[in-house]
């Protein structure tokens, strides 16, 4: 192999010659590129380029010759090609019948400016408003859909809610009852270790008790069945949108609201309040055995200081929220669905969107409920 | 015999692909000349991109040898391969341009794997490529989503040409373009062949492309792959191969590729 390519400049007769010898290839471009910025450029002079030893030629060189003759004519100076090979002439002409173009200067992203900067946290903000309304607008859209279902209710789709109890339900018992079990022996162990230093350890009980029961169990629940049947809802009814079947369901007269997202709303909304109640058990269980291994207050007095510590309308503050987080669970996670475009890359942005609303909104609505039930002084 | 040799780009020999029970090529054998335009046909399902993807290294086939610039792609080191991978570029069927980047970033995806190229230079090949593919100069800072089917595959031939490698596998290039966009793309194709000297392997279902440009087609069938010119395909007397070229479609692109030749 022949060394790498090169640039060398002589003066003969007047005149200057640049001769271009050797390889003439992208991976020698660098090296090329650097030599010609180094050559020091004549002025209105006779030039004469020398191609004959170039003994391989690819676009990139190709383009660099071009770019250094368009440099040299700009500086005046008359500038003669001389001696290309024949094999190496197609090539030199595609590149400079389409490939010569200086590439342009990007363009500043506006967003790098101050005044870009604030117009960018305007245009989130009033994004933001929008889609609360919008969403808005879908929960009232939702809401006439299950209206005109009472008028008819041999319209609802039984066995496509039957099918998403299943998978928003039953399939997810395992992993509800084990996170809510490790959380009630996380809260077990951790409020011991406090309230020992009180010798207060029975209490305990009452901490388990109340935190799983009004809180701890639905919200986790909640969370976990964002993460899992949101994310679900709106990838799958995305991925209907970019293969457009949910236009193929409208010309079919069909209204996908009743058909996709009502099964979905129902199922989730009968199967997440069970699905708590199992969590509440799942977590008492396991604080249940935490105290009975670690701070040896056994059964039968863990099941006295619990009747205690809480009452029925404990469990039912928890519970009571189900169906509201489920319902927000449900319908962000369509609406997002059906908010897709027709691009896969839009899928995936918007079941990100579709779970970190959803809990966004799962804890918002929680906060609301703890200030109406102290209002409340339930 | 020896410079014969030299001059098969690609040698596929006796290679056998299935999926599970199902056989797709049994004992497919296939030679691609330097500087060759060699088309590849078949019915749907009978393995046409596996086939391209079984060359470039995508899909690991059961049995058989393939060479590809006279070396074993199959046995391979992976330094060795990535070596060879700078000596060919893929088109695939959209394009596959990488969605987070504009399309002169996508143009030096390869420079940069490869090159320490400065900055500057980068940009004037990336711009270089833009032109050659016939794009305009300002798709450079376009993200592939604002780019249209036909300059979304013009942007991902200009990336397989980042390199300036010597074969280029083109995955149906012209489906889903219409007959404008398509003609154009065969023409761009053509040209490219004789100016870069490019030696293409090029899957396609489309008639017209193949009898424009296209020196030899190789038709897959009955798991095995014919290979001849086209006017050796015309007179063959199989019967699918037959239905292909004198079906109505294809009489009606053999009259206007030799009214174009």
């Amino acid at each position: 192999m022949a060394a790498a390519g090169t640039i060398l400049s002589s003066e003969e007769d007047g005149a200057t010659v640049l001769r271009a010898e050797g390889e003439w290839l992208v991976v020698t471009a660098a090296e090329l590129d650097r030599r010609l910025r180094d050559l020091r450029m004549p002025q209105d002079r006779q030039v004469t380029f020398d191609l004959s030893r170039i003994e391989r030629l690819d676009s990139s060189g190709a383009w660099l010759l071009l770019r250094t003759e368009h440099e040299l004519t700009t500086r005046g100076n008359r500038v003669e090609l001389a001696n290309l090979q024949p094999r190496f002439a197609p090539l030199f002409d595609q590149v400079r019948a389409r490939g010569v173009t200086e590439p342009l200067p990007h363009p500043v992203p506006p967003h790098y400016t101050l005044v870009g900067f604030l117009e960018r946290i305007g245009r989130v903000t009033t994004l933001l408003l929008n889609r609360v309304y919008d969403i808005l607008g879908f929960t009232g859209l939702v809401t006439v859909t299950i209206l005109k279902l009472l008028r008819q209710p041999r319209r609802l789709r039984l066995v496509a809610t039957l099918a998403q109890m299943e998978v928003v339900g039953l399939d997810a018992m395992p992993i509800v009852g084990l996170l809510s079990f490790l959380i009630g022996v996380v809260m077990a162990y951790q409020g011991a270790d406090q309230l020992r230093r009180f010798g207060a350890e029975i209490y305990t009980v009452n901490l388990l008790g109340v935190s799983i029961l009004r809180e701890l169990g639905v919200l986790l629940t909640a969370i976990i069945i964002a993460g899992r049947s949101g994310s679900a809802f709106t990838a799958q009814i995305g991925t209907m949108q970019v293969n457009e079947e949910i236009d193929a369901l409208r010309t079919l007269g069909l209204d996908p609201v009743e058909v996709l997202v009502l099964p979905r709303l129902f199922g989730l909304g009968i199967t997440l309040p069970l699905l708590v109640f199992y969590a509440d058990f799942m977590g008492i269980l396991g604080g249940g055995l935490m105290c009975w291994l670690v701070l040896d207050i056994n059964i039968p007095n863990f099941l006295t200081q619990l009747q205690t510590a809480v009452s029925e309308t404990t469990l039912w503050v928890g519970v009571v929220k189900a169906p509201f987080f489920a319902a927000i669970i449900a319908l962000v996670g369509c609406y997002e669905g059906l908010n897709v475009t027709r691009s896969a890359e839009s899928v995936g942005r918007l079941t990100t969107q579709s779970v970190v609303e959803s809990i966004f909104f799962v804890i918002v609505t929680d906060a609301a409920f703890s200030i109406v039930f102290s209002v409340l002084k339930v | 015999m020896a410079a014969a040799k030299e001059d098969i780009v690609i040698r596929i020999r006796d290679v056998v692909n299935a999926f599970g029970d199902k056989i797709i090529h049994d004992g497919v054998d296939l030679d691609v000349r330097r500087g060759e335009v060699m088309g590849v046909v078949g019915g749907s399902g009978t393995g046409k991109s596996v086939m391209l993807r079984t060359v470039v290294g995508l899909n690991q086939p059961r049995s058989g040898r393939i060479e590809v610039l006279g070396r074993d792609v199959l046995h391979m080191t992976a330094d060795e391969r990535h070596e060879l991978e700078t000596h060919w570029g893929v088109l695939f069927q959209d394009g596959a341009l990488f969605s987070s980047l504009t399309v002169a970033q996508n143009i030096e995806v390869p420079l940069k794997e490869d090159l320490q190229l400065p900055e500057r230079l980068m940009a004037e090949i990336a711009a270089c490529k833009i032109g050659i593919v016939g794009l305009p100069p300002d798709a450079a800072d376009k993200y592939p989503a604002q780019l249209s089917g036909g300059m979304r595959k013009r942007a991902g031939l200009a990336r397989a040409l980042a390199l300036d490698p010597d074969i280029l596998f083109l995955d149906e290039p012209t489906a889903g373009l219409d007959p404008i966009g398509a003609a154009d793309f065969d023409r761009l194709i053509k040209d490219l062949r004789s100016s870069l000297g490019l030696t293409v392997f090029l899957v396609t279902h489309d008639l017209d492309s193949l009898f424009a440009i296209c020196d030899r087609v190789a038709v897959l069938i009955d798991k095995k792959m014919r290979v001849a010119t086209i006017e050796e395909h015309l007179k063959d007397n199989h019967p699918w191969i037959h239905a292909y070229f004198h079906g109505p479609r294809g009489r009606a692109a053999l009259m206007a590729g030799e009214h174009s030749r």
